[in-house]
């Protein structure tokens, strides 16, 4: 089930495309107690299609996509905190605004590079981003968070309550819009660009295609989508704190992506919510065991399964209906 | 100049054999460890364990890179980031295992503490034993480089992997060899510098920027490179924090970005 | 006459001290197939990569339809009807068959970059790719991936791709490199059907294919033009067999 379907696929949602979406909205009424979690759940999830979109599907490593997330939570928390502007609404719009900025910017200029230096330059943009977060205190409230921030009912009638079941609802439906278009720039002319800039970069070269300007246009998408859900933690948590920058969001969410399945659309639904469910289990317990297991499941999905999850699943499927075939033959 | 003997090794690493080591932090940091508990837990001499930080590690990453490492060359980026920095991960928490999560002390030898009388003013003895060590090995990588064989054909190999093959030189033994070295000098760096920056748990981590912007400004695989990087970094960084506090790393990152954009191969790189 | 499809004027290329190009002055010539030949390490894909802009030449001047194109990068100059082939296979290898030729089309049409409707609902650009991969045999391939496909065919896809792009200047390096005697003759007869509007360049060392096929024969020794005429002149040209010295292939 791998993403992006080309001149000669099928784009139409197929049923197992909505089973997540049943599972998302049962969980809603089934699980209550577990509602602000799920909420954080989803916002990664969006944080990780994000990822995928630049990662998995044009070829574009990075270690400072944090830089956007924690963008637009910031820039959502200080325009609630500070300005009291505390629609939620606008401050998605705000937070994507900021984020897509940031995104255009910083991608017209990284995307000339290559190889280590534009690894090296998502670095330092995240890293600066963190500096700044750090030390602007009077704005961003620097290594104590940002407190104070409210956030008005959606639509004047549902507030966000301690539950956490506005927070849920709100992410979920943030989510399902977002997913839905990310999955239409997947299955459009473009994104078959996009798997051909990261299938072979000669070639688009050779048969004319303006590479640069794609690979910024769906780096500017993959940041404004970042920043929304950078505002979505922000709205649910109703604070912000510097966590939400630097290498380690984006490490983490680079361990989410790949334990899902890369280029899969669906590897950035699987990923974290495997991760965050195990994080909570065990790393409440071990720790220091936890990074220890998350190290060597990284290195031994990058040499044994590259496909993360999904990818194993798709290879069991193939074997189960190689069998199939085989005995029926 | 800890910074410079650190990265060094990546320099090469990454320039010669093309691998995006990012747990290039991990072997410095073992090399603290080592220094740290050389001293510390065995009360062995400052000398001995200074080679002992140094011979650990090049042995350690000579199994890692066989066993490890090597299925990955030629791989793509994306793979080779992933990998390194799972043994980040898993080098910070065997770290946290074993030694704990606080900074490890140092304990220096007598005669290397106190200060030094030196062109009319005292300076920390600590301090100018490590550049005077520093600009040893240095000094000794640069003529090794330039002069031996060895230095030939890892030069060689930089500029061109597979026409130095075609020449009949044996590439794998030369990366193992390499690696080795590389990591010894970080894990020796790690050890030397020990008492600056601090040996704990969440190092590889903390420093890896430093070392990369050492490394890509300076330019992958040159020596000189990475050199001039380190001496305009560590200046920078300290002038900084001196006069301009509320703006902390704010200016090194800052100026990498600018110098990189400027110069995508470094300010003295063969190849990005 | 008519304006020569390429042409290039004292194109020169050197790295440092090493000298890879000089003073190449060529012209293809509208409907003309043209061969390069000349020895391993002769410059002929440095030249092919001068021409198509892959490298920036260190002087001299490359031409397409009478435009100077010296400055231009590769996408304009594709834009401006040229179109090649790569010596090694250079093919998006998880995607099929009719995905690598759809994208080429797709960008002639100006249609790639959009976004929102679904890239099979762009009928003109996928009836345009199956036209070429039916015209090149493929069509029992369409929708498998290239990496799953034996070498000669693949060959065939990076063919197709470059058609896809109905270049007036089709510069086709080696073909026929790499393919198992037993699967050439296809090369050899799609390069029999391409239409005879374009202008082609083709770079061989397969001796048989290059008399065979060409009209015009240029040979390049050591980055110079050593010669230029037809395939009788050229045969019988003793410097050219000096620089063989018996490098036909039986």
């Amino acid at each position: 089930m791998s993403g992006g379907a080309g001149y000669g696929g099928d784009p139409r949602i197929r049923l197992l495309e909505w089973l997540p979406w049943l599972a998302a909205v049962a969980v809603f009424w089934a699980l209550p107690e577990y509602l602000l979690f799920g909420a954080r759940i989803l916002t990664y999830v969006l944080f990780a299609l994000s990822l995928d979109l630049i990662l998995g599907y044009a070829g574009i490593v990075t270690l400072g996509h944090s830089a956007f997330f924690g963008t637009g939570a910031y820039v959502a928390g200080i325009l609630a905190a500070r300005l009291k502007l505390t629609d939620p609404i606008v401050l998605l719009l705000a937070a994507a605004l900021a984020a897509g900025v940031l995104g255009l910017a910083t991608g017209a200029v990284i995307l000339r590079t290559r190889g280590l230096t534009q690894l090296m330059l998502t670095l330092a943009i995240a890293a600066v981003c963190l500096e700044i977060a750090n030390k602007a205190t009077p704005l961003t409230g620097g290594a104590d968070g940002l407190s104070g921030v409210t956030i008005a009912p959606i639509l004047g009638a549902f507030r966000f309550d301690l539950f956490g079941r506005t927070a849920y609802a709100w992410c979920l439906i943030m989510l399902f819009a977002l997913w839905w278009l990310v999955r239409r720039v997947i299955y459009s002319p473009f994104g078959a660009t996009l798997r051909g800039i990261r299938e072979n970069r000669v070639r688009m070269d050779a048969i004319g295609a303006p590479v640069y300007r794609r690979l910024v246009t769906v780096y500017t998408l993959s940041a404004v989508i970042a920043g929304v859900a950078g505002a979505l933690l922000t709205e649910t948590n109703q604070f912000v704190g510097l966590n939400v920058l630097g290498f380690e969001p984006s490490g983490e969410l680079l361990v989410m992506l790949i334990l899902g399945g890369v280029g899969r659309l669906y590897g950035a639904f699987v990923g974290p919510l495997v991760y965050l469910i195990a994080q909570d289990v065990l790393a409440k317990q071990f720790p220091q065991y936890w990074y220890l297991g998350i190290g060597l499941m990284l290195v031994l999905v990058v040499l044994f399964a590259r496909g993360g999850i999904l990818g194993i699943v798709d290879g069991l499927v193939a074997r189960v209906r190689a069998r199939a075939a085989g005995s029926r033959g | 100049m800890i910074l410079y003997v650190i990265s060094v090794g990546l320099s090469v690493t990454m320039g010669l054999m093309g691998f995006t080591n990012l747990a290039h932090g991990v072997f410095a940091m073992a090399g603290g460890y080592v220094l740290t508990s050389s001293l510390g837990r065995f009360g062995l001499p400052f000398p001995v364990a200074l080679v002992l930080a140094f011979i650990v590690v090049a042995l350690g990453s000579v199994v890692l890179e066989r066993t490890l490492y090597s299925r990955l060359y030629g791989a793509a980026e994306l793979p080779q980031v992933l990998f390194t920095i799972g043994l980040i991960f898993m080098a910070t928490a065997i770290a946290q295992i074993v030694f704990g999560t606080l900074q490890q002390p140092v304990n220096l030898p007598a005669y290397l503490k106190g200060q030094v009388p030196l062109f009319g003013r005292d300076f920390p003895a600590y301090r100018v034993f490590l550049i005077a060590f520093s600009g040893v090995i240095i000094a000794a990588l640069w003529f090794g480089v330039e002069r031996t064989l060895w230095g030939a054909m890892v030069r060689a190999a930089v500029d061109h992997r597979a026409m130095a093959q075609s020449v009949g030189i044996d590439t794998r033994r030369l990366f193992a060899l390499t690696f080795a070295l590389g990591s010894g000098l970080a894990g020796l760096g790690g050890a030397l510098g020990a008492e600056i920056i601090a040996v704990q748990p969440t190092y590889p981590f903390e420093h890896l920027v430093y070392f990369l912007i050492v490394v890509a400004v300076g330019g992958l695989g040159s020596l000189r490179g990475p050199f001039a990087a380190a001496l305009l970094i560590g200046v920078t960084d300290t002038a900084c924090k001196y006069w301009l506090p509320q703006f902390g790393a704010f200016f090194i990152y800052a100026a990498t970005i600018a110098l990189l954009l400027l110069r995508p191969a470094g300010l003295f790189g063969t190849r990005t | 006459m008519a304006e020569p499809a390429l042409e290039t004027r004292g194109l020169c290329k050197s790295f440092g001290a090493l000298v890879v190009a000089e003073g190449i002055d060529f012209k293809l010539v509208p409907g003309v197939r043209h061969a390069l030949i000349g020895p391993n390490g002769a410059g002929k894909t440095t030249f092919v990569n001068l021409i198509t802009g892959r490298l920036a030449p260190s002087s001299g001047h490359v031409l397409l339809g009478g435009l100077d194109v010296t400055g231009l990068s590769q996408a304009a100059r594709v834009k401006r009807g040229l179109g090649r082939t790569f010596q090694i296979n250079t093919l998006f290898r998880d995607m099929t068959v009719l995905d690598n030729v759809a994208l080429g089309v797709a960008e002639r049409h100006g249609v790639a970059g959009r976004l929102w409707r679904p890239a099979n609902g762009y009928r003109q650009v996928r009836d345009e790719a199956l036209e070429l991969v039916v015209a090149l045999g493929l069509e029992d391939d369409a929708s498998r991936r290239v990496v799953d496909l034996p070498y000669g065919k693949q060959r065939l896809v990076e063919i197709a791709i470059a058609l896809g792009l109905k270049p007036a200047v089709l510069l086709l390096d080696e073909p026929a490199a790499g393919v198992p005697s037993l699967e050439s003759h296809r090369i050899l007869d799609a390069l029999d059907q391409l239409p005879a509007s374009i202008a082609i360049l083709i770079i061989e060392h397969d001796m048989d294919l290059v008399f065979r096929f060409a009209q015009r024969i240029t040979v390049l020794v050591q980055g110079e033009v050593l010669c230029e005429g037809t395939p009788g002149e050229i045969a019988d040209d003793p410097r050219v067999r000096q620089v063989y010295l018996g490098e036909r292939h039986a």
